[in-house]
């Protein structure tokens, strides 16, 4: 099986609104710099993928809107719909199958025009669901309570989440929120959704992200510093609430554990210089480090108090500051893989972890309360 | 290529106007089963999911996610993906890429739509651009009218040369016991029929249907052991070339998207004269029109000769190249699944398993899509393996 590389990323600043820009000329600054920082020009794109929701964007048919700034003017185009990672996935996909050299693969959110309460409530079950104002936030919040009662974990150490990620955003330079901010003003931050509080959940961002992936071949030729894709995994689990013991993120772990075997980790921990992943609340960067393995179940509150996942800590998770720095809804997924990317080139600036940075993950998810996920391992070799 | 990838299983629903029995999962499932059941699989033979609908058509955010118990993507890696009109070819071209990719030795992919929930016409304005296009564009039928009064001006083609398009079509959806319109038409009848948007009158254009397609792509090595006769995939080629509606080509009496696809679709299959050797093809022609206009884009004629080919009825079941032996979309458009339709369809010609549609000796078909701002799929399939 051919090999596949990401060779070129590219990502706009996220913000609160970016009132003088649409979608698309929200992805067409990061589609040029994708192609710049591969040295290449957009007739060297064998094909592109782009990623995109109907309902965030108020549009059907949203992939539409952005083919033409992705430059897909006369050239193989698809769409995912769903979060960049999954997008990604598909991109890569295109460049194994033998079909093409390279794939562009864009993903974009401008949450600023749209109403994630009506949007996230259409996610759930028009029957049953929907008409009891069921959206992401209170449906994470349930799943926060199911999670802390089961295996204790206190509001303190989901706080301690966003105190890190708050303050590894002010090291971002296209991060959304810069927030300096401790532990009691986590605390004391307004009521969201019991047990989610202001601080703990991520904001609604507008910004876009472009990736370019290469087979072998190109990416050796083409590629100034190659990342390459050493395994990726993806697993869905069920979709009514009441299926699933929401305490637990068995999708989250199968993924994982196909994704290390294919990359050839056995720890994890160990193994993995850096993870971003994907904590669209702070409780559910504690589940996923969990779920990946970086501590056994249960163990995402010790693992935060002990600072092994801050940024000089021993599995530095989101250096970025995550998507509670800055949350371009599915756009989100694949500014994980590029800050990856970043870390493992050694180019993250302020945000690197570490000098020697061999192996990272980067984490997708769709769906409620983390029923879809994506987990990518890249490397340098 | 990394390696061959072929359809080894189709599924589809008796495809109706409304499906008051089933939600939106069930009628999924029911493809889903019967896809299995054909392939003599079960669930447990499927290593991911492809699926695609138009979501602004049944009002569900994130398909992927709400069909699981249906598509059967339990703890199994499921993505979704949609591109309007065109998401069923663009699911079987997924298919094809995520099985040639060696990323997953089978793969189930699933179209769906139910029409009946929707306000299609509603969602379909907001496609286009909310400043630029969607006040003036009033619906899918109004923009392929356009494309069809630009074609009859520059061309001649007549109304009574559309209306031999879906009398044909009309007629191969009786021998075809999934579709959802059956019934025989004459052309008198389509002339007669309410006009929509002028030229194109009720009988020349495609029904709201709901419905449910899934294929089932295997890989080489595993596909022949799955299946006697794999319908073998041996190119695919997209055009999806324009964003704004005033950019594309409704007014040239070409589809550009189509000719582009064509010509890479050609080049891969190393054809040059596509007419003689393809022996069937399933059009996403949704009114009768595309049914002239699109063959003259596909090379299967000279531009202005498509209304004669038609009426020699080369394109008849039985004729030198037929088209929409399923009765096409004309008979059944569940929008989601119908570009996966087409290409079931043209895998079920290759098996054999046709029934009172089957075209003799299958070799070389091709499946199309279309979508969005006059946008393009391809889709080849061969009885043999590609070389």
């Amino acid at each position: 099986m051919d090999r596949a590389a990401i060779i070129g990323i590219g990502q706009t600043k996220a913000e609160g609104r970016l009132k003088e820009f649409n979608y698309a000329e929200l992805v067409y600054p990061a589609v040029v710099a994708a192609l710049e920082d591969a040295g290449i020009t957009i007739d060297n794109i064998g094909n592109i993928v782009t990623t995109s929701n109907d309902f965030w964007d108020g549009r059907t048919i949203s992939s539409m809107a952005t083919g033409d700034v992705s430059g897909a003017w006369d050239r193989n185009i698809s769409c995912v719909e769903g979060d960049g990672a999954f997008g990604a996935f598909y991109g890569m996909c295109r460049v194994l199958s033998g079909h093409y050299d390279t794939t562009l693969v864009t993903a974009y959110s401008k949450g600023s025009e749209s109403v994630s309460a009506y949007i996230t409530n259409a996610a759930f079950d028009p029957i049953y669901i929907r008409g009891l104002g069921l959206d992401m936030v209170s449906a994470c919040a349930l799943q926060a309570r199911r999670y802390m009662s089961r295996y204790k974990i206190s509001e303190e150490q989901c706080a301690l989440v966003s105190v890190k990620n708050h303050r590894n955003g002010l090291d971002n330079p296209n991060a959304h929120l810069k927030l300096d901010c401790s532990l009691q003003d986590v605390m004391n931050s307004p009521m969201i959704c019991d047990p989610l509080k202001l601080y703990d959940c991520s904001p609604i961002s507008d910004g876009a992200v472009a990736v370019i992936f290469a087979n072998q071949k190109k990416a050796k030729k083409l590629g100034r510093k190659p990342v390459w894709v050493k395994g990726v995994s993806l697993c869905m689990d069920t979709y009514l609430l009441g299926d699933r013991d929401l305490a637990e993120c068995a999708a989250l772990t199968k993924a994982a554990k196909k994704a290390y075997q294919s990359a050839g980790i056995s720890d994890p921990r160990k193994e993995i210089d850096v993870a971003e992943i994907y904590d669209a609340f702070s409780y559910q960067e504690l589940m996923w480090t969990e779920g990946l393995g970086f501590c056994d179940r249960g163990g995402g509150g010790r693992l935060i108090e002990s600072g092994a996942t801050g940024k000089s800590g021993d599995i530095p998770v989101n250096p970025s500051g995550g998507l509670l720095a800055s949350h371009p809804v599915i756009a989100a997924g694949l500014i994980r893989i590029a800050e990856a990317v970043r870390q493992v080139r050694g180019e993250a600036g302020r945000m690197q972890v570490k000098e020697d940075v061999r192996t990272a993950l980067a984490h997708g998810v769709n769906g409620a309360c983390g029923q879809s996920h994506c987990v990518w391992i890249l490397g340098r070799e | 290529m990394a390696r061959r990838a072929a359809i080894v299983a189709t599924g589809q629903t008796h495809h109706r106007s409304i499906r008051r029995d089933v939600n939106g999962q069930e009628l999924i499932n029911e493809a889903v089963m019967r896809c299995l059941e054909e392939g003599e699989l079960t669930i447990d033979d499927i290593d991911a999911v492809l699926i695609g609908n138009m979501d602004h058509f049944e009002g569900i955010n994130y398909v992927d996610c709400w069909s699981v118990d249906g598509s059967g993507g339990f703890m199994k890696p499921t993505i979704k993906l949609t591109t309007g009109g065109t998401t069923g070819s663009t699911l079987g071209i997924a298919g094809y890429h995520l099985v040639a990719s060696g990323a997953f030795d089978r793969v189930l992919v699933i179209g769906w739509e139910k029409n009946s929930e929707s306000d299609t016409t509603g969602a379909i304005n907001t496609a286009f651009d909310a400043i630029w296009d969607r006040p003036f564009f009033a619906g899918a039928i109004a923009g392929l009218a356009v494309m069809a009064q630009t074609y009859a001006h520059l061309y001649g083609a007549t109304a009574r040369d559309a209306a031999r398009v879906a009398v044909r079509d009309r007629h191969h959806a009786c021998l075809n016991p999934y579709a959802h319109l059956r019934k025989e038409t004459s052309i008198e009848e389509v002339l007669a029929s309410p006009m929509l948007a002028d030229p194109v009158c009720l009988l020349d254009m495609c029904p709201r249907t709901d419905g449910a397609c899934a294929v089932v792509y295997a890989a080489e090595g595993i596909a022949e052991k799955m299946c006697s006769q794999p319908a073998w995939v041996h190119a695919v080629a997209s055009r999806h070339m324009y964003s704004y509606i005033s950019d594309a080509d409704t007014g040239t009496g070409t589809m550009i998207s189509m000719e582009r696809a064509s010509a890479e679709l050609y080049k891969k299959l190393h054809i040059k004269e596509p007419r003689k050797k393809i022996d069937v093809i399933e059009m996403y022609q949704p009114f009768s029109w595309a049914g002239l206009m699109w063959i003259e884009d596909m090379g299967l004629c000279k531009k202005g000769e498509g209304p004669k080919l038609v009426w020699d009825g080369a394109t008849d079941l039985g004729g030198e190249i037929p088209i929409n032996p399923s009765g096409g979309v004309v008979a059944t458009n569940p929008i989601g699944a119908t570009g996966l339709i087409r290409c079931a369809e043209v895998a079920l010609q290759i098996m054999g398993k046709a029934g009172d549609r089957q075209v003799p000796d299958v070799n070389l078909a091709i499946a199309t899509g279309f979508g969005g701002c006059a946008w393009t799929d391809l889709l080849a399939y061969g009885k043999k393996k590609p070389t």
